[in-house]
Formats: structure tokens, sequence, C-alpha cells
């Protein structure tokens, strides 16, 4: 692991609470769309090999509904909000009233996911934005229903020139009878750590 | 009967009974090369198009296209094969989020497939079989006894080349 040297505690905690403050603020608006309390569980900062980013949403081969963008700016990375099937499911008849098996989806259902992946994923980075300062622009965000490997691995390209391992800023969230659960993903390219760090006023001397 | 794992940016060779196996590719894409007169197949699970794209640090040949599919060869013919009986096939190189395609980082896919496809015509080695492109991930398993490769989609079910 040669690109994580001088990471300790100190730099996990301030990195856990960045996952904190964005899920945070995106469960808040997810909360508000389902009018329904939403739970999180405290974020799970990892540095992992490739591989296993993928077993952390339930393995490569799992089906998974995703919501992708890429952050632009200060400090570029790649952020991912997912849900399975299920929850997808749960999640569109709570929200539009109306109930389909994932194989019968229309354009109406696959724009109000992708409407909330575009909520929930802006809400969670305009709040790490204020935190830290920095100017940080999301994309227009894409959505798959496909293999989390597949959909995974593109966020880690910008990583595999430089390393064999990620760093993840995974937080998971339920709605109180877990009907509807999923993940934020946040994973920052190479360089932004230490911009990251710094903005936060971090002291941060290792590379990644 | 055992089944070969190999990780992203991975690789590796396998002789009968066995199976390569590997899990949802995206942008990435499988390389199978067999040697059917010698029964040696080998897998590789490519993540980036060249090399030269790596910023410092060790070197994983498994990940990048150009030092894959040189190494695939070599570590077949430690098994016996010869690479002259070698063929080729591919699986991957998607596009999972279309929109992104402007950018040259989010090209990858195709990216890749041309790059595996010209370290293969540089080692003279014929593809037979491709199924690559598209917005769907692929799992891929290859028999090395009958040099089947089976296509895994989503949408799509199951599929041989």
């Amino acid at each position: 692991m040669a690109y994580f040297t001088n990471f300790g505690d100190f730099q996990f905690d301030v990195l856990r609470e960045i996952g904190n403050i964005g899920a945070g603020h995106a469960a808040t608006a997810l909360s508000q769309l389902m009018q329904k309390a939403i739970d999180m569980k405290v974020p799970q900062v990892r540095i992992i090999p490739f591989d296993e980013v993928a077993d952390c949403v339930g393995g490569a081969e799992n089906v998974v509904v995703t919501v992708f963008l890429r952050v632009e700016g200060d400090s570029p990375g790649n952020m991912f909000f997912i849900l399975d099937m299920d929850s997808a499911r749960h999640l569109l008849t709570q929200i539009t009233g109306i109930d389909k098996e994932v194989g019968e989806w229309e354009e109406l259902q696959i724009s109000a996911l992708h409407e909330v992946g575009n909520i929930l994923t802006g809400s969670y980075l305009s709040s790490l934005a204020d935190l830290t300062k920095l100017n940080l622009q999301p994309s227009v965000p894409g959505l798959a229903v496909d293999m989390a490997g597949a959909i995974l691995s593109y966020g880690l390209y910008a990583l595999g020139q430089s390393g064999d391992f990620a760093l993840t800023i995974d937080t998971a969230f339920f709605e109180g009878n877990e009907q509807v659960k999923g993940n934020f993903f946040l994973i920052p390219d190479p360089e932004s750590l230490p911009i990251l760090f710094r903005s936060l006023g971090v002291p941060f001397d290792g590379d990644y | 009967m055992e089944i070969i794992k190999i990780g992203m940016a991975d690789l590796g060779v396998a002789k009968p009974p066995s199976r390569l196996r590997t899990t949802g590719l995206g942008s990435c894409v499988g390389v199978v090369l067999y040697d059917h007169i010698h029964k040696v197949a080998g897998m590789a699970h490519v993540m980036l198009p060249e090399s030269s794209l790596a910023k410092g640090g060790e070197l994983s040949v498994g990940k990048y296209a150009d030092t894959a599919i040189p190494t695939l060869i070599q570590q077949m013919q430690n098994e016996g094969a010869a690479s002259r009986n070698m063929i080729a096939k591919l699986a991957g190189g998607a596009q999972m989020f279309a929109f992104l395609g402007t950018n040259d980082m989010m090209r990858i896919g195709p990216r890749n497939v041309e790059a595996c496809k010209m370290a293969l015509q540089a080692a003279q080695i014929k593809v037979i079989a491709e199924d690559t492109g598209g917005n769907c991930g692929r799992t891929i398993e290859f028999d090395s006894t009958t040099g089947m490769l089976q296509i895994r989609t989503v949408n799509q079910g199951v599929k041989e080349v």
C-alpha cells in the first residue's frame, strides 16, 4: 500500500466526518422526498483493493440501481448513489404512487430515479463544498441498472493509474423498517485528498 | 472442476478441466487467449489501455492492455502453449454511462477494446469472437476443455461464443 503512507486515525476520522455531513444532508433530502424518517449508519472509510469495492454492495455481480456523477472542480472524484432493486421499487412506489415490477419500468420510473439521485448527490456535494469552501461541481448524473462491479469500476479508472487501492467513503442509510436502503459512495481522485485535507486544516503530508 | 477467478487488473492461466472466470466487466475488457492444440487457456481483466498512463509506483502488468497481453502470452508459453496456435476472444469495453462520452476518461471502454486489439495484432493473434461495446456489464467464463466463452449480462441472459 505504498500510496497511503502517513494515514493516521485523525485523517480517517476527518473522512468519516465528511461522509457523515454529506450523507446526512442527502438523507434529510430523501426523508423530505419520501416523507419518512431515514436513518444512517456510521460512515465506513476503507482503503481496499479494487476487487473488494463491489463487495461493499453485495458483490460484483449483484444487480443494483446507481446514479453516478463525476465531481469536478478543486477536488475531483466520483460519487455513487446505490440502491438494491427492491429498495428502488419501494422508493418509486412511495414517490410516484405507482407500484411497478423492475422489468416494467417506463420513462416515468427511470426519470424519477434519475431525479432522486440528482437531488441526493447534489445535496451531499453542496454540503461538502460548504464545509470545505472548495469549488465542487457535479457533472450531469447518469443512471444505470446493472452489475455493481461493472458500475463501480467507473469510479476507479483515475485511481488505477497510480495504484491498486481505492479510498472509499461509504455511508449506508435505511428507512425505518428497512424497505428502502442504499449507500452513498465518494471515491476521491488521488490528487484530491491533500486538497481536501488542506481545506479543512488537517495535517497531511502523505502521498495518495 | 476448478473455477479460477480472475480479479480486476489480474490475469491467469488454466488447463482442462479448469475454467477461468471474471465478474462485473464494465468498461474493462476480458481478454481470453486459447491454444486449442495444447489446451492451454489464459484470461486477463484489462482495466486501462496503456501502461504509459501509469503515474509512477509499482507497475501492475495485468492492468494495462499493452502489458497484460504479452505477459499472458508468456505465462501460457510457460505452460506449454505456442503463440502461433493462439486465438483470442474479447468481451467488455462497455460504456455504462453514455452521456459522459465527451470526456476522454469516460470513453475508456472503446479505448480499452482498441488497445487490446492492437496488442493482439502485434503478437499476430487473431480475434475470432468478440462481444464488446454497448452499455451493459458482463460476466464471462471460459472453458479450457471446449474453448467456449460464456458471456452473461443482466438483460440479455447468457450467450456463448
